[in-house]
Order: C-alpha cells, then sequence, then structure tokens
C-alpha cells in the first residue's frame, strides 16, 4: 500500500471520464491527503485474504494429493490434469459447460428480447406483467429446479397438460434422454432468468430516442425493419451486458442442474460444479482442486474480452 | 425476389399497406397485446406457481404426481407444520439472516470506502487495482481450496467464515457499481465539505454516503438475492455445520425426492420464498427500477 502513496498523480486514458474536463487539476500531495490510500486497505484485505488467496491456493493444490484418504499432502506434478484428461472427465465436462451456458446465454436472452418488445408499452397490464415475469428471479435456483424436476417427472404436470390436449397419454422422460436434458434444463435455467434479461432489455428499449423512431415510421420503415436497423442496434449496450453475465453466469452455474438432474442421466449433463461438488463429496479434493482451476481458467480467458467490452461500455456511458 | 422492391421502395409504393409499422402500432395489436401479455403470464409463470401452491397443500398420495388439480382436501396445517420440523426452518431462517444481513452490510460499507478513493485518485496503480478489484464479477471463486484456507484460519464451518466469502465473492461487484457512480458525482460538493474544514472520513461520510443511496440500494438487493439463494458456496463453507434456508431445502429435497415427497418440498418452497417474496411485493416498483438504472448506466 506504501507504495502507492509515492505516484505522482497522472490522468490515465482508461480512467478519463466525462466529468475531468469540469474539473480543475489537483496537486498529488493534496490528493492524497483528500482521499488516503488507507480507505482501500480493507477492501482488498478482504478481497486479497477471501478472493485471491484460495485462486492462487487452487494454482498449488491442483499439484498436489490433497485427498480425504491421506492426512499427508505431496507434490504430484499434473498427475491430477493426467488422470482427469485419461479418464475422458476433463474434456466431457468441458464440453456439456460451454453447451449449457451457450444455450443458456442464447436461450434467456431471446426470451428476455421478446417480453421486453411484447411489454414495451407502459400500461397496467405489462406493469403487471413485468412484475409476474421478475418472481422467478428472486426465487432460489435450488427451489426452481426442484419444482421443474416434479413438472417434468414422466407422470408430471407438463405431461398431463399434453395428454389433455392430444387426447391421449403422452409420457415424455423430459429429464430423461442423454442427448436432449442438457437443453431442458438450459431452458429451466433461461426460465428463472429471463426476467433479468427482459428488464434490461426494457431499460435499453427506453433509452432509443423517440424522434428516431417517429421518423422511421413516417419513411413508411415496417415494424420489422424499425426493429432490425434502428432498435436492435441501439440495443448494443443492453445486449453485450446480458449475454456476458449470462454466458459467464451459467459457466458458473449448479444450482438448477443439481436441482433438476444431479448431474444425469449418465452424467450427460454434469457441468464442471457438478463435477467439482461430487468429487469434493467422495474425498478427491485435488481433483475437485483441479477442476475448479479449469473453470477458473476458462473463465478467465473468456472473461478478459468481456471485462474490457464492459469497460468500454462504462466509459460510453 | 419478388418481395425485394416493394420492401426497397416502400415510400413510392401507391398500395395502402406499405406502413404495416405504422397499423401495428395503433391497429388490431394494441387490442390483442394485452390479452398476449396476459396469456404469456399465465402461461410461462402461473401455471408453474398454481402447481407450486396447490400440490404443496395435498396429502402424499395426492402429491405423487403434481399436476392442476384442486387438492381433495388442503392439507396447509399438516405439510407446513411437518416441513417446519423437518427442515428446522427456524434455525435455517436464522442462520440465512446471520450469514446475509453482516455479509451484505460490510461489504457495501468496505466496497464503497475503496470505491470513493478509486474513483478520485488517478494513477496507473490505481488503474490495476480497480481491475484487480472488479475482475471477481466475471471469475469464478476457487471454491475448494477456500474450505482449505477456511480450515487453515480455523474459520471453517462458521458464519464469519462464511461472511467472509460472500464479502470477497460481491466486493467486486459492489466496486464496480460504486466507482461507477462515484465518477458522476461533481468533486466540487467535497471541495465544499472541505474548506469547511472536514476530514476524509467526514467528507465521506456526509457528502459521499448520502448520495450512493440509490447504487447501494440496488447493489443491496442483488446481492441480497444472490447470498439468501446461494446453496452452492455454503454447501463447501457451511454445509452440515450451520443451517440456511437453501442447505435445508436440499436436505428435505435430497430425502424426500426418493419418498417423492413433493407436497413437502413444495410446502418448504413457498417457506423459503416467501420473505423475498413479500419484501418484492411491497418494494417491486424501487427494486425493479433499480436494477435497470444500475444496469443500464
Amino acid at each position: 500500500m506504501s507504495t502507492q502513496t509515492r505516484t505522482p498523480r497522472r490522468p490515465v486514458g482508461i480512467l478519463s471520464r466525462r466529468g475531468d474536463a469540469a474539473r480543475t487539476p489537483r496537486v498529488g500531495v493534496r490528493q492524497r491527503g483528500a482521499y488516503p490510500a488507507a480507505f482501500l486497505v480493507p477492501a482488498f484485505a478482504v478481497l486479497g485474504l477471501f478472493f485471491f488467496l484460495p485462486t492462487i491456493y487452487n494454482f498449488v493444490y491442483a499439484l498436489t494429493s490433497w485427498s480425504s484418504f491421506s492426512s499427508s499432502i505431496h507434490f504430484v506434478g499434473l498427475q491430477n490434469v493426467e488422470d482427469l484428461v485419461s479418464s475422458g472427465a476433463l474434456f466431457t465436462s468441458l464440453r456439456i459447460t460451454v453447451t449449457y451456458a451457450v444455450l443458456v446465454a442464447i436461450l434467456q436472452n431471446v426470451f428476455g428480447l421478446l417480453l421486453a418488445l411484447l411489454l414495451e408499452r407502459d400500461t397496467r397490464v405489462n406493469r403487471f406483467a413485468r412484475v409476474m415475469f421478475f418472481i422467478p428471479v428472486i426465487m432460489s435456483a435450488l427451489a426452481v429446479g426442484y419444482v421443474f424436476q416434479a413438472i417434468l417427472k414422466p407422470t408430471g404436470a407438463l405431461n398431463t397438460i399434453f395428454g389433455a390436449v392430444l387426447g391421449h397419454a403422452v409420457t415424455v422422460p423430459w429429464l430423461g434422454s442423454t442427448a436432449w436434458t442438457l437443453v431442458v434444463v438450459a431452458l429451466i435455467h433461461a426460465w428463472k432468468w429471463m426476467g433479468l434479461s427482459m428488464l434490461i432489455y426494457l431499460a435499453g428499449l427506453k433509452t432509443i430516442n423517440e424522434d428516431v423512431l417517429e421518423a422511421a415510421r413516417l419513411d413508411g420503415a415496417s415494424a420489422w425493419a424499425t426493429f432490425r436497423d434502428i432498435r436492435f442496434p441501439l440495443l448494443a449496450p443492453a445486449i453485450t451486458f446480458n449475454v456476458a453475465t449470462a454466458l459467464l453466469g451459467s459457466m458458473n452455474g449448479f444450482d438448477v442442474v443439481q436441482a433438476t438432474t444431479g448431474g444425469g442421466p449418465a452424467r450427460s449433463t454434469e457441468v464442471l460444479n457438478i463435477f467439482i461438488f461430487r468429487t469434493f463429496g467422495q474425498g478427491l479434493f485435488a481433483q475437485a482442486t483441479t477442476m475448479s482451476l479449469v473453470l477458473f481458467l476458462v473463465v478467465a480467458t473468456l472473461a478478459f474480452p468481456v471485462i474490457r467490452v464492459l469497460r468500454k461500455r462504462e466509459e460510453v456511458l | 425476389m419478388t418481395g425485394a422492391p416493394s420492401t426497397a421502395f416502400p415510400a413510392v409504393s401507391p398500395r395502402p399497406k406499405p406502413r404495416p409499422g405504422t397499423t401495428d402500432r395503433h391497429g388490431p395489436w394494441r387490442r390483442v397485446q394485452p390479452v398476449v401479455a396476459l396469456l404469456a403470464v399465465a402461461a410461462l409463470i402461473g401455471v408453474p406457481l398454481w402447481i407450486v401452491v396447490i400440490t404443496a397443500g395435498k396429502s402424499q398420495g395426492e402429491a405423487l404426481n403434481p399436476d392442476l388439480t384442486l387438492p381433495s382436501t388442503w392439507q396447509y396445517g399438516a405439510n407446513f407444520s411437518e416441513v417446519w420440523q423437518q427442515g428446522r426452518v427456524p434455525m435455517a431462517f436464522f442462520g440465512s439472516l446471520l450469514i446475509m444481513v453482516p455479509a451484505v452490510i460490510g461489504v457495501l460499507v468496505l466496497g464503497s470506502l475503496a470505491s470513493w478513493i478509486l474513483a478520485r485518485r488517478k494513477s496507473r496503480v490505481m488503474a490495476v487495482f480497480y481491475a484487480l478489484a472488479i475482475s471477481g464479477i466475471v471469475l469464478p471463486p476457487a471454491v475448494v481450496t477456500i474450505v482449505l484456507l477456511l480450515r487453515q484460519l480455523g474459520l471453517a464451518g462458521t458464519a464469519i467464515g462464511m461472511i467472509g466469502v460472500y464479502m470477497g465473492m460481491y466486493m467486486s461487484t459492489v466496486i464496480f457499481f460504486v466507482t461507477g457512480f462515484v465518477r458522476t458525482v461533481p468533486i466540487e460538493l467535497e471541495e465544499a465539505a472541505r474548506i469547511d474544514g472536514a476530514g476524509p472520513v467526514r467528507v465521506f461520510r456526509t457528502v459521499i454516503l448520502p448520495l450512493l443511496v440509490p447504487v447501494l440500494s440496488t447493489a443491496t438487493i442483488l446481492i441480497c438475492l444472490y447470498v439468501w439463494n446461494d446453496v452452492f458456496y455454503a454447501f463447501f463453507v457451511v454445509g452440515g455445520r450451520l443451517d440456511t434456508l437453501p442447505l435445508n431445502l436440499f436436505q428435505v429435497a435430497s430425502a424426500g425426492a426418493y419418498l417423492n415427497n413433493w407436497h413437502l418440498i413444495f410446502a418448504y418452497v413457498i417457506l423459503m420464498s416467501l420473505p423475498l417474496l413479500i419484501v418484492f411485493t411491497f418494494a417491486q416498483r424501487r427494486i425493479i427500477s433499480g436494477i435497470t438504472s444500475g444496469a443500464v448506466k
């Protein structure tokens, strides 16, 4: 912490904001007194101890034999990675996780955008509908998962409804297919969070200048053309935010999958966090750590472009 | 290809149809839209909620295959009291509060204190610190080694350990939201207080903190939502040692799924969702506007 107090004040491009021009230039001494670096200490102590230190541990303990079966921990090099690769678990889980995250990001955003367009006008019905669509967001994801597990049973409510409509018994095992269950679980995840995406798209739609839309209307643009050429491009910041949070959030997903399938059938929905949870429960701590490191590295690789985009967005606004 | 000319030159078209956008917005869609909206609500939200509410009132036999039919006899009393004991609801509620309240207050206070400095001091080092601080928004916490660390600290399975972990996880979110907000606050407001002789602590408390109320309430809502409903990290840190509502839902459900005790699982889902639902019903307007303004600004 002491090093930064000696750093001279220098406006860095990435930090300059629109307010800067209005501010008077200040000397470093005055700035240091008015904004003591000591105020950073508690927050960074918490971050360092409970966030960064375990992350550093991740790199260390992934290379050890840490488990519940032996009290000693020794260095084993890349043994854990080799085990996970040779058993196929690493790439299987990784593929399932990425597929799941992409599916969720697409579905949640398509639903959210459709709802926002449907409920755009400020009427009483629409305000009521928005509140209703927000209820799944405030519910526990675990609870949502259990509710859908019951609804999607072969003898559950969805098949009963289909049966009543079609006039004959329907017994589709919605959560029993090794090929399609991942899609069903992603749909449930998207259902839970679509209300949040909807709100952000609604806010994005509100920021679009009414005059631009009126001009398009006078030029005879159809509703679809207006959407495709004007409103959709202007929604860019909302889309960035929604896609980034949905993608990275569901990479780290656990609750919905655990409550609906627990990773089954035949581990076909075993995302990384389910694998970590299961192997940790079996006492294979080092393997769980290795998978946790894999998740970290994958998200970090994807996240750096995302953080850049988020910061750029912040600069624009 | 035949339709292309008319869409390319819609204004030239002499037919009365060239402005479907106009007719759409003021014509039949205006009357149909509320019906579509209500149908969507009924099908997508109403049906699942209905199933939860009625199944929680059924007997075990009737709840075996949850459907849309009403229970022959309502058993709310019996189901709720059974799940109240089996799921140790009072302890779990208390445990959830015990963890959530200090974690949220702590992360908001420490986070906004740091954000103020990060927003006002401009140097390369601060830019690095800011980037580090917000990296946790997207990076997943190292959930397995957190357990090891807490063991070494003697905090394994304790509420304090769990509070620390949540604070570490959501500090980034607070710093991201608050730093962005502080940068929009004119510095002249602080200068005035400073000329009056106020030190940094007083400037922060009397000038900055009151201005942060809107952004902090948005952050509070989001973090409360995540912490109250979290089960993954709670599993690793306090699983089996402390009761929280989601952890006990998992227990009730794991025991109940084999026995097909859907009536109990759904009763627990209702009990667990009620506190947030009640808060939401009373504050929905502020919550919704808070979240939208926080996300797009």
